[in-house]
């Protein structure tokens, strides 16, 4: 193309941020975020009586109660997942610890339910490097709880510096394991992984069930439930009940840097790279594609399973059944979020994670049903996912180069 | 009588870009207008606005002296506007009515497909203009002379006057190209117009009544194809002094490198694609395999880098059997590949130039220690090599993706060139670069020979493998029908050759 520029001359610099900012993808996930925020508030007004009896007084009433609707619900949302700035103040002037403790209690409680969200959002996001969809993290995730609960109650005598490493490594082989099978399958026949993974979810959730109330079960209970871990394996809480905020948030950012590193500064994440993006460049380039797809189908149900692990040796304590309410599945939207990279998974693990949160207490105090959550969580997906919406929405400009860095060959065949 | 065709200042702006800059284009009735630039020139950019894919910024189209609106396909169609596109739009298990008649199709009793009289309107087309198409005939049974000749077929269907031609040899054989020079010019002679792009300019002096160069956007200069010469031409497209000619030096060969014994390999769907095919290549001589395109070179090529596995024969890499190594031990024998398909296999476009300036070293030292990148000395060599290899970019961080082809070529050229091998694949090396581009590789890969590198050239542009080779094998069906001495083979000795016809002379010498 020719080199003159003609246009850009007359530019002044908004318009020149505003083109720049147009192309960026962190744009385009901004937009959806507060898209999908929008029309979940129109929702919500949509489904709430009182706003039909304002409409009938007259136009604007309506809107009014729509607006202070959808305001009042997100409102409670927010205090839901970092806690009421009012009697957090209250709290910290009356001096009492529990109290304290209660007022952060929300804040806290959103890191918990981001923790599992991280290790499982990084088990996605490595397949999508990869070029494969691991859509099996839910059942990754009941196989290192399996193993990592074990782990915590049949291995006695152990120092919690050992048991509790022994016990995550636990729960991230078993998951590894529950990752190999597809991972195998697909390479030597060639089995496409989205169908291995979601039958082995459902052999990991019947086994799951029969562990329990088998071989696995607590003599003393009615119920199907697994003993107590030991008291050693348990991930350290760093304060006082009623805040269950634990270790395991640490170690998952620390995961998640270990994957940044691995992915982005080793040969090896060099290669998984390649296989994901191009596998015919990969193999013009001499890597062997075939075990790095078993590789990364292992590394992948590892961190799934480090996830399950983590719920049952830093809350829990012990496997109930059906524990995991659906992290693996939501992390698939999660990795989309986060554009496959370890700092875009920690940032919509966060987000996912005050959703989910907040979601339990603002269906208690105004009567919205955390499912108004799961429907955020689709639209927004629905936007990232198809990002022309937004584009068109908002009259952005194309971008100037392919946006999507997730390419997954296994679509193609 | 005013002319068929004229584009009015047309200009098309992309962000940062000036695509067209106020063309000015005239196609009278029954002339072949050779439409010529490099590549990222804005001819497709004016064709496209012609076709009515794009809308201009400014400037007018007129038909027939008519000031036209052409704002889709449709509306060119209407126009009497019709394109046969490098890339055939032809179904192969359709006949040629049915593809033909695919979107504009005849009915009877109001509904029900009339093939017969579909089928009588095809025939009388093809008797007219001497295309010599059966109706009835399946494409997949078709050579891809004839189907392109199909695709002329559905444009005069559709009543079309001004023919489109976008790069219409690249597919053909000599023979099949001097077939449709004379179809085009029976074409002329009824009155059609036709506007042909092209970048070999050999072609555009043989065909063309009238020549428009375009460079950057802008119509650089007319001429007539009678009074201009190949290197004013070339001097024109590229804007500077070019040479055309390749200066070869008289080289003694060495040892043989490559030797390649009754291989044998099949196709992805099992088809025999090498058919036991023997032939050696010595150090410092450079070894052209010519021939039309899917005559198996892409499975040789696969086969000798390790990508496909041979199922008979032995290659040896000086002495070493190399038959069923991998890629990675033949990479590190000393063998430099240019891939085929340089987006398909020879880069990693999401990744940056750095990463893919290593892409088959990068686990070496001392670009790793085995198991950490030492991003430094990726980025240090990057820039180096986009120092020295001349690759246009902002950064090496740059995906590669968003470098033109030419650029892309270069990155895999400086990959394979900056390490020290004794032989170099290049298949396909300048296929779809603009002449700058192509003379530019040209050096490079002769400057390799003359090292003292053995070098098997795979390239189906006739010119090229002549102008490179030291010898030519030709290769027609997996097999290697002839091998000649450069100095002596003619061109339509070895177009011959590539058709599969042998000669007397060839037949006794074998």
């Amino acid at each position: 193309m020719s080199p003159e520029k003609p246009q850009e001359l007359k530019k002044n610099g908004l318009a020149i941020f505003w083109e720049e900012f147009s192309r960026s993808n962190f744009t385009v996930i901004f937009l959806a975020i507060f898209t999908g925020i929008f029309l979940g508030g129109v929702l919500v007004a949509a489904t709430t009586p009182e706003v039909y009896d304002a409409f009938k007084v007259s136009f604007f009433s309506g809107i009014g109660k729509a607006f202070t609707t959808a305001i009042n619900t997100y409102g409670a949302l927010i205090t839901g997942a970092i806690g009421n700035p009012q009697k957090i103040q209250a709290a910290f002037a009356s001096g009492d610890a529990l109290l304290i403790r209660r007022a952060i209690n929300p804040f806290f409680e959103s890191l918990v339910q981001t923790t599992p969200y991280i290790f499982a959002g990084l088990s996605v996001a490595l397949g999508f490097r990869v070029g494969l969809f691991n859509i099996g993290a839910e059942g990754q995730i009941y196989i290192g709880a399996l193993t990592g609960v074990w782990a915590g109650y049949a291995i006695p005598g152990l120092p919690p510096i050992i048991h509790i490493p022994v016990a995550m490594l636990c729960g991230a082989l078993g998951g590894a394991l529950w990752g190999f099978v597809p991972g195998l399958l697909k390479a030597k026949t060639g089995a496409h992984e989205v169908i291995t993974t979601i039958m082995m979810n459902y052999i990991a959730f019947r086994l799951s069930d029969w562990l329990l109330k088998g071989p696995m079960a607590d003599p003393n209970e009615v119920t199907p439930k697994t003993p107590w871990i030991l008291p050693s394996a348990e991930l350290p809480q760093l304060f006082e009940a009623p805040i269950r905020f634990h270790i395991g948030f640490f170690i998952a950012l620390l995961v998640a840097f270990l994957v940044y590193l691995l992915l982005f500064k080793t040969t090896w994440g060099m290669e998984l790279r390649m296989v994901g993006s191009n596998t015919n460049a990969a193999q013009y380039a001499g890597i062997n594609v075939t075990s790095r797809t078993v590789i990364a189908m292992v590394l992948a149900g590892g961190l799934a399973g480090l996830a399950g692990a983590n719920e049952v040796l830093g809350i829990n304590h012990r496997l109930i059944p059906a524990f995991s309410s659906g992290y693996g599945f939501d992390s698939i939207a999660l990795a989309l979020l986060g554009k496959s990279h370890p700092l875009g998974v920690v940032l919509s693990a966060l987000l996912f994670g005050f959703l989910r949160n907040g979601a339990r207490s603002m269906q208690l105090t105004v009567g919205v049903p955390t499912d108004i959550v799961s429907i955020l969580q689709a639209l927004i997906l629905a936007f990232i996912a198809a990002p022309a919406i937004i584009r068109t929405i908002y009259r952005l400009k194309t971008p100037n180069q392919n946006e999507d860095i997730v390419s997954l060959r296994s679509w193609k065949g | 009588m005013a002319p068929v065709l004229e584009l009015r200042g047309i200009t098309k702006r992309f962000p940062g870009v000036l695509a067209n800059d106020h063309i000015n284009l005239t196609v009278e009735k029954g002339e072949i207008h050779a439409l010529l630039g490099e590549n990222g020139a804005g001819k497709t950019t004016l064709m496209n606005i012609l076709y009515g894919l794009y809308h201009p910024d400014e400037g007018e189209i007129l038909v027939n002296g008519n000031i036209t609106a052409i704002k889709s396909p449709i509306d060119a169609i209407k126009a009497g506007i019709g394109m046969v596109h490098q890339h055939f739009m032809l179904v192969p298990v359709f006949t040629v009515t049915e593809n033909v008649m695919l979107g504009e199709e005849f009915t009877k009793y109001g509904g029900v497909l009339d093939r017969a009289k579909a089928a009588q309107k095809v025939q009388e087309i093809s008797d007219k203009y001497n295309l010599n198409i059966d109706p009835n005939a399946f494409i997949k049974d078709m050579p891809v002379g004839l189907q392109q000749r199909v695709e002329i077929i559905k444009l005069l269907f559709r009543e079309a006057n001004i023919l489109i031609m976008d790069e219409p040899t690249a597919v053909l054989t000599p023979q099949e190209v001097i077939e449709l020079f004379k179809i085009m010019q029976t074409l002329i002679d009824q009155g059609k117009s036709i506007i042909f792009i092209t970048h070999k300019l050999g072609e555009v002096l043989e065909s063309a009544k009238k020549i428009t160069v375009i460079r950057g956007g802008k119509v650089v200069g007319s001429t007539d194809p009678k009074t201009a010469t190949m290197n004013e031409l070339a001097n024109m497209m590229v804007g500077r002094e070019v040479s055309l000619e390749v200066d070869k030096e008289i080289q003694k060969t060495g040892e043989i490198v490559l030797e390649v014994r009754d291989l044998k390999v099949l196709d992805p769907r099992g088809g025999v694609a090498v058919d036991e095919i023997n032939f050696e290549v010595r150090a410092g001589e450079v070894l052209g395999i010519a021939g039309v395109q899917g005559n198996g070179q892409t499975e040789l090529v696969r086969s000798l880098t390790g990508l496909l596995p041979a199922i008979d024969g032995t290659v040896l890499l000086s002495g070493q059997d190399i038959t069923h190594s991998n890629p990675r031990q033949i990479t590190e024998l000393g063998t430099a590949h240019i891939p085929e398909d340089r987006q398909k296999d020879g880069l990693v476009l999401g990744l940056p130039i750095s990463d893919n300036l290593v892409l088959n070293t990068y686990y070496l030292k001392p670009y790793s220690n085995g198991i950490w990148l030492d991003q430094k000395v990726i980025i240090e060599t990057g820039e180096k090599l986009v120092k020295s290899f001349d690759i246009r970019t902002p950064s090496v961080f740059t995906p590669a993706s968003s470098l033109s082809g030419g650029n892309q070529q270069k990155i895999i050229v400086a990959r394979e060139f900056s390490r020290p091998i004794k032989l170099l694949i290049a298949s396909q090396p300048t296929r779809g670069l603009d002449v700058g581009s192509i003379e530019y590789i040209h050096n490079r890969l002769l400057a390799k020979r003359d090292e003292g590198c053995a070098v098997l050239l795979v390239s189906t542009e006739l010119d090229e493998v002549m102008q490179l080779s030291d010898r030519i094998a030709v290769l027609y069906r997996g097999k290697i029908i002839s091998i000649l001495d450069a100095k002596t083979a003619s061109k339509e000795q070895l177009g011959l050759l590539m058709a599969g016809i042998i000669g007397e002379t060839e037949k006794v010498s074998r």
